[in-house]
């Protein structure tokens, strides 16, 4: 786990220099749209009271200086399949960005959904023996904490101190300056394949640009699609993507499980596609004009030309009911929203104080679909849009860019991760130093 | 039916791939880097100007040829009649000092006006001894107007150098050949007169009564007055309040005839012991006198 801490500390350096020079790039890479934004970095925030441990790695007020979107390719599932194809989407809209910024990035933080995320919660405790609680305690307990065997070919993407225990006081957020006996300490961490990491940083070096953080999709949802009550009594963000669905679960502002479904709205239009036998651009449009989950008996009567450019007069006059539609489009959401489902139960979800679940995503402005989201995932549905952000563009605060919107929150605002906290003194080889400094001032 | 329209306002083949190539996109980035682009909108500009200067005035007959036709037009332009000199009109001097005006003015005389600086002819012509101040000034139709204030004579000084003429500042006007030149004018001599004109002048004032025999005050020892009197007579001053010790002196002589008798000097220079010398016959027909008072046979 060395090396990774030493891959993420890097990354965090990166994200310092990108501070300094005051400007850097958000890049969500999904399955149907890339999204770049770039951020002009204005400079320390004041500190956010509710921050668990404080800003370890510096925070900053921010503006979108520059907004583009592409459709995306060469991506699949929220995973990158073909390179090159992914490699030229991302450029374009990097270009596209930098030209309306007109300022040159160096610097990006990047989010996918896909990498099959698996989250843990880990558990570590260190004896104190009724000293002050200082920095190096706090990364004495998260290295104590014990690491599942998550398996090879498998990553750390977040690993987040949650919640504190000092003696048998539970729920500290900040235990620093206390005194007690015993540290314990709640993480959540999340693993994502190695290979998705790989060919996502070899397309961004690609690019001629540093990663400066990587994050899930996810996660940058529910920071910018939940607002702060329901972060902070618990709450669900559910992600609907073009290729995956992401489920995060936040409670006390921390993400305490993640999680993605590798089902999304591209299934959906594929489902149109076979279902009514067009390409799948048509299939698209029709479902983004005409499309919806629940009948009504007005959308028998209402007739979709759906049109076609085979020669043939009977096929390219084809019409279909809009009820015929929502037939092939309401069995698949279901399906998408049924595994939701499930990784919700499997999580625990039902035994969180407040049930709130907020669906955002590309795919959560099909008509209707909080009526059918209620129906299956519980009565606290609403849909969720991403915060309002400085010099954001208009045309990019739909709920399709709660993802890009979330990580610019992410650059900005980072949370404390563990490796935000200098590694403990007793794996660092710099200890035999501290002994010389110590030895000297004992004998001299 | 196939659409006929759908392929025909197609202008071209359409571009598949919006993606930038990887050589556009660095191109971008290298051109929205500050640094560069700068260098380039401003930089590249600048070094391409300062070529072509360079290239153009490299050259000396070409630098010659852009010169020549400003200078041609700078030069029409001075000598066109408005701004030419003519004449010089010069009004209070004597003949003298107005050859010696004439000789510095501008020469040969139609001459342009931008050549001729006023002010340091104006020093220049100030310079001249006889000339207190001048006032040039430049009328139409091309005349240079000078006036001129000549120094008045006061006095005239006999120093080692020769007699010459001062105004009552002491400021040397003009050499004098002769004292019959100037028989008007009162005679000072010494080292160091020409600083007292004032005082001098003063003295001689006062010494109106005696005007007929006064030859002239000579400066003694640069600290106080003689007064020389015909017959080699002087009055010796003392160097504070010298005028009231002449009145005194007249004062005596109006009352006793004191210069009419055999005196060689009348010594006022200590005011409190006034002392005549007497000429050397008199000294000894005084000491005659006196032995025979005293009942003496002479010799």
């Amino acid at each position: 786990m060395s090396g990774l801490y030493q891959a993420q500390r890097a990354m965090r350096a990166m994200r310092g220099a990108a501070m300094q020079r005051g400007v850097i790039a958000i890049l969500d890479i999904g399955t149907t749209k890339i999204a770049c934004l770039v951020l002009r970095l204005d400079g320390p925030a004041a500190r956010r009271e509710t921050d668990a441990l404080g800003p370890m790695a510096g925070q900053s007020r921010f503006r979108v200086i520059g907004a583009a979107t592409t459709r995306s390719r060469g991506v699949r599932f929220g995973e990158i399949a073909a390179m090159p194809e992914a490699e030229r989407a991302i450029r374009t809209a990097l270009q596209a960005a930098q030209k309306m910024a007109q300022a040159r990035v160096d610097h990006v933080i990047a989010c996918f959904s896909g990498g099959g995320p698996r989250s843990y919660g880990l558990v570590g405790e260190v004896a104190l023996d009724g000293a002050q609680v200082g920095e190096s305690d706090i990364a004495r307990v998260l290295a104590a904490c014990d690491t599942p065997d998550y398996g090879s070919g498998r990553d750390v993407l977040h690993a987040q101190p949650v919640n504190f225990a000092l003696d048998h006081r539970a729920g500290l957020s900040d235990p620093r300056g206390q005194t007690g006996n015993h540290l314990a300490c709640d993480m959540h961490m999340m693993t994502v394949e190695t290979a998705t990491i790989h060919n996502l940083l070899h397309c961004i070096k690609r690019c001629d640009l540093e990663l400066a953080g990587l994050a899930s999709s996810a996660y940058a949802a529910g920071i910018s699609a939940l607002v702060e009550d329901e972060q902070e009594l618990g709450a669900a963000c559910i992600d609907m993507g073009g290729g995956a669905t992401g489920i995060s679960i936040f409670i006390k502002k921390h993400m305490i499980y993640g999680d993605s479904v590798r089902l999304g709205g591209e299934h959906v239009t594929s489902d149109i596609a076979k279902g009514l036998q067009v390409p799948a651009a048509t299939a698209e449009r029709i479902k983004t004009f005409y499309g919806g989950v629940m009948a009504t008996g007005m959308d028998d009567r209402e007739t979709i030309e759906i049109g076609a450019d085979s020669g043939d007069w009977e096929k390219d006059r084809r019409t279909v009911s809009r009820a015929e539609l929502i037939g092939i489009m309401r069995p698949r959401v279901e399906e998408i929203l049924e595994e939701v489902r499930a990784r919700l139960d499997a999580a625990g979800f039902d035994h969180l104080p407040s049930r709130q679940i907020v669906l955002t995503g590309g795919a959560s402005q099909i008509p209707g679909l909080d009526g059918l989201a209620a129906r299956i995932l519980g009565q606290q549905v609403r849909l969720g849009r991403p915060l309002r952000v400085q010099g954001l563009p208009q045309a990019a605060t739909g709920p399709a860019f709660s993802g890009a919107v979330g990580l610019s929150l992410f650059a900005a605002h980072p949370q404390d991760e563990w490796w935000d906290f200098e590694m403990p003194s007793d794996r660092y080889p710099a200890r035999s130093l501290k002994r010389a400094v110590k030895w000297f001032r004992d004998n001299w | 039916m196939r659409p006929l329209g759908a392929t025909a306002h197609r202008p071209g083949p359409r571009r598949r791939d919006p993606a930038p190539s990887r050589l556009a996109y660095r191109l971008h980035r290298l051109w929205l880097t500050p640094l560069v682009r700068r260098l380039v909108r401003v930089g590249l500009p600048a070094g391409a100007l300062a070529l072509l200067a360079w290239a153009v005035f490299a050259d000396a007959d070409r630098r010659a040829a852009i010169a020549a036709p400003v200078d041609a037009l700078v030069e029409s332009i001075r000598q066109r009649p408005e701004f030419m000199i003519g004449r010089l009109e010069i009004t209070g001097a004597s003949d003298v000092v107005e050859r010696a005006v004439r000789a510095r003015g501008p020469d040969p005389l139609p001459a342009s006006s931008f050549d001729v600086n006023l002010d340091a002819l104006r020093e220049e012509i100030e310079a001249l001894d006889a000339v207190a101040s001048a006032e040039l000034q430049l009328r139409g139709a091309g005349v240079l107007a000078v006036r001129i204030t000549e120094r008045r004579p006061a006095i005239l000084w006999r120093s080692t150098e020769g007699l010459s003429m001062l105004d009552r500042g002491g400021h040397r006007i003009a050499r004098v050949t002769r004292r019959a030149a100037r028989p008007d004018l009162p005679v000072i001599a010494g080292a160091g007169a020409d600083a007292h004109v004032g005082e001098a002048l003063a003295l001689i004032e006062t010494a109106r009564p005696l005007a007929d025999r006064l030859r002239g005050l000579t400066r003694m020892g640069e600290r106080r007055w003689d007064v020389v009197l015909d017959g080699g007579q002087r009055i010796m001053l003392p160097a504070e309040a010298p005028e009231r010790a002449l009145e005194r002196v007249i004062a005596l002589d109006q009352a006793r005839d004191l210069l009419d008798r055999a005196v060689e000097a009348v010594d006022m220079r200590n005011p409190a012991r006034p002392t005549v010398r007497m000429a050397g016959p008199a000294v000894a027909e005084l000491r005659r006198i006196r032995q025979l008072e005293r009942g003496e046979s002479g010799r």
